[in-house]
């Protein structure tokens, strides 16, 4: 039937790894190292101010940004107002819709805080909301652990072109943007350094057709 | 591009462990109220068994439903096959219903690569005759790695029929891709031919290796495939009580193994053959652990044979 294709130097996680678009260092800065700190301690307050104290609040971050943002918050939530504030992750590689689109990719860590998500205010941490389509994914993924009192959602960046009625209940920072535009959000456990940037994309059609 | 899982050889380094990782978060969803997932949706996935089997076919139509995916379950007795009908008219009559995956078993070695070749979906050998059953060796691999935290310079012991077992080569080849030291322990007459070119060691002696090991895998003696009613297996061995005081698995064997070591049985075992009930019933077996983590490789497998636009790991058509 079809050919074999010449065997792939590159292994196999790495080829199934989300990719990360565009050239960070043909972007332009737009938050600085000491930018994200500062909007992540406001929203750290916000979240603290919404939710009444923080009680019964469960932080879930979708992989792998999302999942470092939400430590992050529960850490500063913590210094604040002393709570602490179970923080945990939830992949939604299993429930997106463009995974016929692509090859199987390799699944992130699903790391559900013990005391579950039943009754608890369930806050969706992502790094950038664009599409809305991930955090649909990640509404669907969190009614299969269970019923939460109310869900919200917490974004470093909102980029705008939402293709869903999806909207954020904290954000770090409004970022107009062109479709052409990539946002690259860089955290220090991930990246080595914390900076959101501002690209011009040449990778702009892959990046458009995540969820 | 649509790709198959026939041999265990048929796995890179990366796309075993791909798997297993895969597995490991698979694992999850058995443990959840809603053992469910959506992403195999609208996808048809026929288990074609030719051969009896219990914990295979139920465990891979366990794993396409927690994918959501639609499963038609065949068993030869009952079917068309029973009337003369050829595997490939069988094959091609499944293709014609839209099948997008075909697991199958069937006591010819080879059936499944035939039926590769017949069909556009993926196929999944879950055991051809005496050649390979690969999500076997990977609910295995899978199994050792949750135990005992590694798989690189694991020293693993496969006992029994080697001849008749599907497992063992199977278990053979994935094993050492992932770099663990296989030997192989049975009578001269339950060694295939070639033995030698196997990744593996050869020895007649269980209890000089039995130290020496991390994993006892045991194998049960195959009398089916050893002429009509198993009325050949005197030419394999003596008596069961001399196979079974030479090459079986009891409490006193089991005393000389390391601290950590564990016992693994792919099933269906005869106990008080090659092994002792109090063994098999343990807290080194793993036997019941086997099963369950062979629902979740097979999610893993489904998974990345069907879960995208192609296959993420296999062998090409």
């Amino acid at each position: 039937m079809t050919a074999a294709p010449p065997p792939s130097p590159v292994p196999a996680r790495a080829r199934l790894a989300r990719p990360v678009s565009g050239d960070p260092a043909a972007a332009r800065p737009v938050l600085s190292s000491a930018d994200v700190a500062r909007v992540i301690d406001r929203m750290a307050h916000e979240l603290l101010e919404k939710t009444r104290g923080g009680d019964e609040v469960v932080l879930l971050g979708i992989p792998t940004r999302g999942t470092t943002l939400a430590r992050r918050l529960a850490a500063r939530v913590h210094a604040f107002a002393g709570l602490t504030v179970p923080s945990g992750s939830l992949d939604i590689t299993l429930y997106r819709d463009d995974l016929r689109l692509k090859s199987p990719r390799a699944l992130e860590s699903t790391d559900v805080p013990a005391g579950g998500v039943d009754g608890a205010l369930v806050v969706l941490v992502d790094d950038v909301l664009f599409s809305g389509r991930s955090v649909r994914a990640a509404l669907d993924a969190l009614a299969d652990l269970g019923r939460p009192r109310a869900v919200q959602l917490a974004v470093l960046v909102d980029r705008g072109h939402r293709e869903l009625p999806i909207r954020a209940d904290y954000v770090g920072k409004n970022i107009p943007t062109s479709l052409q535009e990539t946002v690259h959000v860089l955290l220090a456990e991930d990246d080595g350094r914390d900076a959101v940037l501002l690209g011009p994309a040449d990778a702009v059609r892959e990046d458009r057709a995540r969820p | 591009m649509k790709r198959h899982l026939l041999s265990a050889a048929d796995l890179s380094y990366d796309d075993a462990i791909l798997v297993l990782d895969t597995a490991e978060e698979l694992a999850q969803v058995s443990e959840r109220t809603i053992k469910k997932l959506p992403t195999l949706r609208g996808r048809t996935v026929v288990n074609l068994f030719f051969e009896d089997s219990t914990r295979t076919r139920t465990s891979f139509e366990l794993a396409a439903k927690r994918l959501s995916a639609d499963v038609i379950t065949f068993s030869a007795k009952g079917s068309s096959v029973s009337k003369g009908e050829t595997l490939k008219d069988t094959a091609l009559t499944l293709e014609a219903m839209g099948s997008d995956a075909v697991v199958v078993r069937h006591s010819w070695s080879g059936a499944p690569a035939n039926l590769a070749r017949w069909i556009r979906g993926s196929v999944v050998n879950a055991g051809d005759g005496t050649h390979e059953h690969p999500t076997q060796a990977l609910l295995d691999a899978y199994t050792m790695r949750r135990r005992l935290g590694r798989l690189e310079g694991l020293r693993v012991t496969i006992v029994g029929d080697i001849l008749h077992s599907r497992v063992a080569r199977s278990n053979v080849l994935l094993l050492s891709t992932l770099g663990a030291d296989v030997t192989l322990v049975a009578p001269p007459t339950l060694l295939p031919v070639g033995v030698g070119s196997w990744p593996a060691q050869v020895s007649y002696d269980l209890d000089a290796v039995l130290p020496k090991s991390d994993v006892v895998m045991m194998l049960r003696v195959q009398r089916e495939r050893m002429g009509p009613a198993g009325e050949q297996a005197a030419a394999y061995f003596p008596s069961a009580r001399e196979y079974s005081r030479r090459y079986g698995l009891d409490v006193r064997r089991v005393a000389t193994l390391a601290d950590e070591a564990i016992v693994m049985h792919p099933g269906p075992m005869v106990r008080g053959m090659e092994i002792a009930p109090e063994v098999a019933d343990g807290v080194r077996s793993t036997i019941v652990e086997q099963v369950a983590n062979g629902v979740s490789v097979r999610m893993a497998v489904l998974y990345l044979l069907l879960g995208g636009s192609d296959s993420a790991i296999g062998s090409p058509s």
